[in-house]
């Protein structure tokens, strides 16, 4: 926190936009980290930064389409992922090789992404300023 | 006897190990619950290793988490649905169980 200067908001470091990815690479239900991976993008989505995310592993089954949840008493996110759009989050990547390898293709997923290949993530990964696994 | 994985073969080697030792054991089921689920797949690198020992033992599925996960549409053929009265069913109907947890 800043010592407060009498109503001066924009001190130095305000108004920085970072490139920050986040990388989910855990099927939805098996453990907590999807879920709780979701819920601090749309935080970081308060922060007005540069925010991607990237699918890969297991982590492209958490935007495969169809999931009903009700009988195992589990919270279905699955649709937070088409309200991402609405914070502003619209890029969203998924490795190739990781759909293949499942099954799958972009067709089979619940919102509109990016399919890359591991090379093409790999770069992308590298142009980032900070990148955040789950 | 029963094998129970619930784990993805996709990142635990459970499902593997589990084919290795049990696979071609005649009279013995595989019950898939939980993430174990992703290896009922078809034309996947988990679900080709599943499809392979389907001649030999008995596989399952547990419904509520195949549902949960959207898999429903592409569950490999011969692969059985049970709900949780099915679990329990197969606990009872074999002589012993290993959870290759």
């Amino acid at each position: 926190m800043n010592e407060t200067t009498g109503g001066i908001e924009d001190d130095e470091g305000s108004g920085i936009v970072k490139k920050f990815m986040f990388v989910n690479r855990k099927a939805p239900y098996g453990t907590i980290y999807a879920l709780e991976g979701l819920e601090v993008v749309l935080i970081s989505a308060a922060f007005d930064q540069d925010v991607s995310m990237a699918f890969l592993d297991d982590g492209v089954y958490q935007l495969v389409k169809g999931q009903h949840t009700k009988a195992i008493d589990v919270k279905n996110f699955s649709p937070t992922y088409r309200a991402l759009e609405g914070y502003d989050i619209e890029k969203l990547y998924v490795e190739r090789e990781s759909l293949e390898m499942r099954g799958l293709n972009a067709g089979d997923l619940l919102v509109p992404v990016e399919v890359l290949s591991s090379a093409a993530m790999g770069d992308l990964m590298k142009t980032q300023d900070v990148v955040i696994g789950f | 006897m029963l094998h129970i994985v619930n784990k993805s073969p996709f990142e635990n080697t459970t499902l593997a190990s589990c084919l290795r030792v049990a696979g071609k054991g005649g009279g013995s089921a595989l019950l898939l619950i939980e993430d174990g689920v992703y290896a009922a797949t078809k034309n996947s690198v988990a679900g080709n290793a599943v499809h392979g020992v389907l001649g030999d033992i008995q596989v399952y599925a547990l419904w509520p988490d195949v549902e949960a996960r959207g898999i429903q549409d592409r569950v490999l053929e011969g692969v059985k649905m049970v709900d949780y009265g099915g679990f329990v069913d197969l606990v009872v109907e074999h002589s012993n169980v290993q959870s290759w947890l």
